[in-house]
């Protein structure tokens, strides 16, 4: 008797801590989240003592390092900050769009979403001769008509998620062709932006950047985590979800363009940085042993970025590679590892 | 395995007289695709001039002359990597009983540019034999990642399992590409030019090496046709119906290998017309492999000669490359493809 009741008591445990682990996964990946950040801004071709950074950040100088202002404040900083929130965003979106469709390759990179942002910005460059924020401007809005023309071509069947993935590959295969034509088209120089941009770089971080970035995310994240439970009812299956009195349509179509904002702005403000919306959540998957979470995603996909670009910027001998191409190299193998095993495990 | 219901829905055997007809009207098709190929263009020649240089006589302006060989290799160029793509195309769907299967969607395009591209990068490789040594072991090896992926957990390798691992491993081949593309500020100029796919810089003394690769895949492939016709209907059918499946589908697909990475090094990676051409013709004379795959190739080759012709006149001053211009048409086939099939077969 006493035995079953320890057994008992043992599976309240287990049940418990797995309940737990969630959170502490969460809490996990905060601090490695912060971490990364510190490493970035404080270590690296120029170190920065943790007492120096606050002196720096709060207005002060360096008496014996008159540049280190400069370096810290105007690059190293909004370097971290920006590739930390282009993280949180594309880890969120690629999770929503792998939750959404039910698919673990669906991911903005893949269906076409970071292609017509892409082909906005090239278009920006290559027509308008536009830099800076009006590039972004026009790589959100090609997203966003690219993402309707895919939900248009998809529409009206009931395996829409197969369907929108493979609408996606064809408008991407499509819009990529249009950006080389372009890129075929132009001068040497404007032909080094593009490439630069649309390999995803983190180098022309600036605090407006920042808080344009910041702002839009303030608004789509918090409606994404008030949402999200509506999402996870989706997740079940459409007929399932239908039966829990949620409206299906509604919330597939809503969250695709949640997903598709938070890719869009994100990619406009770094260019597409290849593999972080694919790989974050199958990584937070693996990491917390439960569902799908949003949050743990887009941690992982920050963490991602800020480390992939303290990499890239100080580790790699020819100096300052794309942080994109970075995370293109490294995620391409990564992904191959996670779909053969969670294929395996029969989950795609 | 999916069932293959493009096929099965035009399994009506169409009676050789049907055939000819379709081969007749593409032969006719092909000689007008030429003749345009040769006339049209920034300096436009009348058809009686063509019709003098082809003859070989001697009664012709310097630049005509000079402009005509152009065309004429220009010409020839795109018949073979449009009749290239189409058998490979056509050789996918039916190894891989996917009716998506295309080059440029099942990543092997992207295989064949990053090698070529590492090529040039490491090993400044400069003629087209070896871009096509490259391109070959390239294009071997997304296609062994792709399907093998693919093929993992349910369902085997669905067609949306496998366009979705090919766009996956092209986005990282990609961004491998473009890694070594920025290291290598000199190669940018002219690989931008070569990756979206182009036929305009064609020379004549690189067509034999290319030519003799080519035709080696294409007729193993047509050697083959009766093979993919028995894969159709199952593995285990065309096991008893005395097929080594293992052996002769990797036969198949070095021949598809050979085929899309000498059609990459020629012309740089051009998608859809291995999913345009097969999906057209076999619509008109069903799915037998036997007639499907040359009249196919003939049809790759019409595609590809009509692209590049339009692409020459269609923004002028400049030209729009037939990568381009295939990619423009393609998309709304392969749209309609995925429209017409059902969600579950995908």
């Amino acid at each position: 008797m006493s035995v079953s009741l320890t057994g008992r008591e043992h599976l309240t445990q287990i049940r418990r801590a797995a309940r737990k682990r969630p959170h502490l996964v969460l809490a996990l990946l905060s601090l490695t989240l912060l971490g990364a950040l510190a490493v970035r801004v404080l270590l690296g071709s120029y170190t920065v003592t943790i007492p120096d950074f606050f002196t720096l950040l709060s207005g002060g100088n360096l008496d014996h390092a008159r540049g280190a202002r400069y370096i810290v404040m105007e690059d190293k900083l909004p370097r971290a900050v920006l590739g930390a929130l282009a993280g949180l965003a594309f880890g969120a979106a690629g999770a929503i769009f792998q939750l959404l469709l039910r698919n673990p390759l669906a991911s903005p990179d893949i269906i076409g979403i970071s292609t017509g942002a892409s082909l906005g910005a090239v278009t920006a460059i290559v027509f308008f001769g536009l830099t800076g924020f009006s590039v972004s401007l026009f790589a959100i809005g090609f997203a966003l008509v690219v993402a309707l023309l895919i939900m248009l071509l998809s529409a009206g069947d009931t395996g829409a998620g197969n369907r929108f993935i493979l609408m996606g590959i064809g408008v991407s295969a499509l819009a990529s062709s249009v950006i080389s034509y372009l890129m075929s088209r132009i001068s040497s120089s404007d032909a080094q932006t593009a490439t630069l941009w649309m390999s995803g770089s983190l180098s022309n971080a600036n605090w407006n950047r920042i808080s344009i970035l910041s702002l839009t995310l303030l608004i789509l994240l918090p409606t994404v985590a008030l949402l999200h439970r509506y999402l996870h009812a989706l997740a079940v299956g459409d007929e399932l979800a239908h039966g829990l009195g949620v409206r299906t349509h509604a919330v597939r179509w809503g969250f695709i363009t949640l997903g598709v904002l938070l890719a869009a702005v994100a990619t406009a403000a770094t260019g597409p940085i290849a593999f972080v919306a694919f790989v974050s959540g199958p990584i937070a998957r693996r990491l917390q042993g439960g569902p799908h979470s949003l949050t743990a995603s887009a941690l992982v996909g920050a963490i991602i970025v800020v480390l992939a670009d303290f990499v890239g910027a100080n580790l790699i001998p020819s100096g300052n590679l794309p942080v994109g191409i970075l995370t293109g190299v490294a995620g391409a193998p990564l992904l191959i590892w996670l779909l053969a095993r969670s294929q395996k495990e029969g989950k795609a | 395995m999916t069932p293959f219901r493009l096929a099965q829905r035009h399994s009506v055997p169409a009676s050789t007289q049907k055939r000819a007809v379709v081969l007749l009207v593409l032969l006719v098709v092909f000689g007008a695709a030429a003749v345009l190929s040769f006339t049209v263009g920034a300096r436009a020649i009348s058809f009686n001039t063509v019709l003098t240089y082809l003859t070989g006589s001697e009664n012709l302006g310097q630049t005509d002359a000079a402009v005509l060989s152009q065309r004429l290799v220009r010409t020839l160029w795109a018949a073979m990597v449009g009749a290239a793509l189409a058998l490979a195309g056509a050789g996918m769907q039916g190894v891989t009983r996917n009716p998506l299967g295309d080059p440029g969607i099942l990543g092997v395009n992207a295989g064949a540019s990053f090698a070529v591209v590492a090529g040039i990068t490491f090993f400044s490789v400069q003629s087209t034999s070896a871009y096509a040594a490259w391109a070959f072991v390239g294009a071997a090896i997304a296609s062994v990642l792709v399907y093998s992926l693919a093929s993992l957990g349910r369902g085997g390798a669905t067609p949306v399992k496998l366009a979705l691992m090919g766009a996956a491993i092209s986005a990282g081949l990609g961004s491998l590409t473009t890694a070594l593309i920025l290291q290598n500020q000199n190669a940018l100029d002219s690989l931008r030019r070569w990756q979206v796919g182009t036929v305009a810089g064609a020379r004549l003394e690189d067509l034999t090496p290319g030519a003799f690769l080519l035709l080696i895949g294409a007729l193993i492939l047509l050697s083959g046709a009766k093979t993919i016709n028995n894969f159709a209907l199952g593995d285990d059918v065309a096991a008893s119906l005395g097929e080594n499946v293992a052996l002769k589908r990797l036969l198949m697909a070095l021949a598809i290998t050979l085929l899309v990475g000498t059609s990459v090094a020629l012309a740089g990676p051009i998608a859809f017309i291995g999913l345009m051409a097969p999906h057209t013709v076999r619509a008109l004379v069903g799915s037998d492999y036997r007639a499907l795959l040359p009249l196919s190739a003939l049809f790759g080759a019409v595609i590809l000669i009509l692209a590049d012709t339009v692409g020459r006149v269609i923004l002028p001053p400049q030209e729009v490359q037939v990568g381009v211009t295939t990619v423009i048409v393609g998309v709304p086939v392969f749209i309609y493809l995925v429209r017409r099939a059902k969600a579950v077969n995908l």
